[in-house]
């Protein structure tokens, strides 16, 4: 528990065969064991310790998988399983929906596949020999797709509708394909049921897209123009790509609100996340606050690692803005060229009508075509600049702020253990004043009270350097797990740009070739 | 520190820019200049200006003298003149068929010419912007691949040389264009502004010669300086008659001109944005391939 180890070094891909999640393994009791971070609230909960015996897995665990998702999965399920740690009590919050009170995580359970009682969120059992069951048919095979927009009602009160659809093997669902209508407020007020959940016990939920009160009112009102649609299309890749990393989540995924979010016809309206809603206020209070919390707290580091990794996401987060900024001039400016080379095109029209030479005037109507053509192409490139390079961008530097969010949660823990620890040593000062004092009648009455704070300011201590403990190496595994996906993801995103970037010069060169024979012809 | 050598590693690669664009210009204005004297070297009767053979033999410095306040004025005002003139001017009708022909073609063509000009620059300034912006993600690329801690580093260096290749490439198809497409363009926006003043002097002269036959007529009525009449009257004619027929040619002569200029830089065109599609496909596709073996 002591040394976490490093994030592995990547490059070494390699392939799980299904027969070793065949021999038993316990993928989700790993998956059981992340949340059993214990609570911040004090009564801990007291229920019988799910006796979850872990298989061998060491050799494997050193081993990084790249390639997909689900390999990502079980990879980090062997990771947890040998880091054994000796804390198991499962937390059963009785409340798993909360609304922004923070909230003990659910233990990652889900019921007999045989019972068909789900739609509400309900406390689950979970017997070990199901999870073998479930390890063994299971493969992480779940893909979401956002779409459809349709608008709903009329003026202010509009609103738009998106189509989610979800294809799945995965048992814990009812179907393998699915779907449900959902708007905007529904997405953000499942991020915000989830951050309350996660974040402060160190995991990196992925963020929402943003609220635009702008483009949003121009919905409403009705206008048809293209820059509505734009944002609307905007907004529903923006909603998907969301969908899609929060499901890649091991832990997420296993959340009974985004199963709820993903199959039940009928969610309750998330108001709260409205921004001038009485919610709404508090969250940018608790903000404010936060902010002037994190000036103040000065921790000491004792581990290398994260200081390390604190510095590393800093530089990260400027690069990736400046780079965003310059890909998004790129966008601009690659519409402009899209627009003046049209303007162009149009013009060198006109001028092969107004040239009295035959052969010459059909070469400028072949080359005011062929720019016509171009600007179409740098259209479709300056989309392809956008929705792939740049909101890719953009989505990393939101994640980023949020790693940014779970490293601080990490420093308020520290800031409570250590207050804890400051409290209990006023007791004990107290307690040994109270033994050298003389008053005999009050005195018994004052040592037995300060007895039982001096147990409970020790047990809080523990429960702090425990949290403490837990939220560290969440962190470390979420931030490994994190790392991974950045290059999987950048990578991947840079190669389809590229092959972008390649389409339009291969379309270019057939364009250009098509008119060199007609310029030729000019006599 | 790093932000610091990051620039140093860029300074040899501004000057370099520097020096491209300050060639790209250069090349611009020789260009223009190798026209201009082949122009004149062409012309049946330029060709024999005495001016232009010392232009082209004496091997010292000619010092020329730039035109002196007085001279701008003159300039100025011959302008105004013109302008106001050719109001006048235009609304006569031309007896000749041919003239009356090229006179509406080069209202419209010169005013179309003017307007793809326009548009043309705009399209090549674009194209530079475009080119500016990709070699700025270039070298944020870079900065990315020297700090980045995991396998992405070696990625992002190679993505970020990618960018910097197809950034020069890029520069150069916006130059080229400008060359090939804006220059030209440009270049007969004047032609035919100057066939349009050539009309406007023949015209000119035209009203000159219907002038000084309404003279001559009110002459030989009033039987009064009727010689005096006839010869302003013969001078004007013939006048009309020679600049008519010089006009003709050197109208035949822009067309030829017009035509073979635009196929000789159209061609080039299409070859050289093939030449650089081409390049930049194979940048890409290089760079594609390394990075799909890697990973």
């Amino acid at each position: 528990m002591a040394a976490e180890r490093e994030p592995p070094p990547l490059g070494e891909a390699r392939q799980p065969e299904l027969e070793e999640l065949e021999d038993g393994e316990d993928l989700f009791t790993s998956t059981v064991s992340t949340l059993e971070s214990s609570p911040s609230s004090p009564e801990p909960a007291s229920l019988p310790t799910e006796d979850i015996s872990t298989n061998s897995n060491g050799p494997k665990t050193a081993e990084i998988i790249l390639d997909d998702d689900r390999e990502d999965l079980f990879a980090e399920a062997t990771e947890e399983v040998s880091l054994d740690s000796p804390e198991r009590e499962p937390i059963l919050s009785p409340d798993p929906t909360p609304a922004i009170t923070p909230v003990t995580p659910t233990t990652l359970v889900t019921p007999r596949m045989e019972s068909k009682s789900i739609t509400a969120p309900v406390i689950f059992d979970r017997s070990r020999e199901e999870i073998e069951e479930e390890a063994n048919g299971d493969v992480f095979d779940i893909e979401i797709n956002v779409s459809d927009p349709e608008k709903v009602g009329d003026g202010m009160n509009a609103y738009m509708a998106y189509r989610v659809t979800t294809k799945t093997s995965l048992s814990m669902f009812h179907k393998n394909e699915f779907s449900v209508k959902r708007r905007f407020s529904d997405f953000l007020g499942l991020h915000s049921k989830l951050a309350t959940k996660y974040l402060h016990v160190g995991y990196i939920v992925p963020p929402a897209p943003e609220k635009s009160i702008v483009g949003m009112t121009k919905v409403k009102v009705g206008k048809e123009d293209s820059s509505s649609t734009e944002f609307v299309e905007k907004r529903r890749a923006a909603l998907e790509r969301y969908l899609q990393r929060t499901v890649k989540h091991p832990t997420l995924l296993q959340d009974p609100d985004l199963r709820q979010f993903l199959e039940s016809s009928e969610l309750p309206r998330a108001v709260n996340t409205q921004a001038l809603s009485g919610a709404g206020i508090l969250r940018m209070v608790n903000k404010a606050a936060d902010a002037v919390n994190k000036m103040t707290i000065k921790m000491n580091e004792s581990d290398a690692w994260f200081e390390e990794k604190q510095q590393q996401f800093e530089n990260l987060d400027q690069q990736l803005r400046k780079l965003h900024a310059s890909v998004e001039a790129l966008v601009c400016h690659r519409k402009e060229l899209s627009a003046n080379t049209a303007a162009f095109a149009k013009s060198a029209a006109m001028l092969g009508n107004s040239e009295d030479h035959t052969a010459l005037s059909r070469a400028l109507s072949q080359l005011a075509e062929v720019e016509e053509k171009i600007d179409q192409l740098h259209q479709e490139q300056a989309f392809a600049d956008f929705y792939v390079f740049s909101e890719l961008l953009g989505d990393y530097i939101r994640l980023i702020a949020a790693v940014k969010g779970v490293l601080d949660h990490r420093m308020k823990c520290w800031q409570k253990w250590q207050d804890a620890q400051v409290t209990l040593q006023k007791k004990r000062e107290a307690e040994a004043k109270l033994q050298l004092a003389n008053k005999p009648d009050k005195l018994q009455q004052a040592k037995d009270e300060i007895k039982e704070e001096i147990e409970e300011w020790e047990t809080k201590v523990q429960q702090g350097e425990r949290d403490f403990e837990q939220i560290s190496k969440t962190i470390r595994k979420e931030v490994g797990r994190f790392e991974k996906e950045r290059v999987k993801d950048f990578k991947t995103v840079i190669i389809k740009y590229l092959e972008s970037l390649v389409q339009t010069q291969q379309q270019l060169i057939k364009y250009w070739e098509a008119f060199l024979p007609e310029a030729k012809a000019i006599a | 520190m790093t932000t610091a050598l990051t620039e140093i590693k860029h300074l040899p690669t501004l000057i370099l820019l520097v020096c491209c664009e300050y060639l790209a210009i250069f090349k611009k204005t020789v260009a223009m200049h190798e026209v201009f004297l082949c122009r004149v070297a062409a012309h049946p009767i330029l060709r024999k200006d005495l001016n232009f053979h010392v232009f082209l033999e004496y091997n010292q410095d000619l010092s020329v003298r730039g035109k002196n306040k007085k001279e701008k004025l003159e300039d100025f005002f011959k302008n105004m003149v013109k302008s106001a003139d050719g109001v006048i001017v235009s609304g006569v009708k031309d007896v000749d068929d041919f003239f009356e022909h090229e006179r509406t073609f080069l209202v419209e063509y010169h005013n179309r010419v003017k307007d793809a000009s326009g548009k043309s620059d705009k399209m090549t300034r674009s194209h530079k912007s475009v080119a500016d912006d990709c070699n700025r993600i270039g070298s944020s690329l870079y900065t990315l691949g020297t700090q980045d801690s995991t396998d992405m580093c070696k990625f992002f260096l190679k993505v970020s040389e990618l960018f910097d290749k197809t950034r020069k490439i890029e520069a150069r198809v916006s130059a080229d264009e400008d060359l090939k497409l804006s220059d030209l363009l440009k270049y007969y926006l004047r032609e035919s502004q100057a066939a349009k003043d050539l009309l406007y002097r023949r015209s000119r002269s035209l009203v000159d010669y219907e002038n000084a036959n309404k003279a001559l007529d009110k002459a030989r009525a009033k039987n009064k300086d009727v010689l005096q009449a006839e010869t302003t009257q013969q001078v004007c004619c013939q006048k009309f008659e020679k600049i008519s027929e010089s006009a003709k040619q050197e109208l035949v002569d822009f067309k030829t001109r017009r035509v073979a200029a635009f196929r000789k830089n159209l061609v080039e065109l299409a070859e050289l944005e093939l030449k650089h599609a081409k390049g930049n496909l194979q940048l890409l596709q290089s760079c594609l391939a390394v990075l799909n073996g890697d990973t």
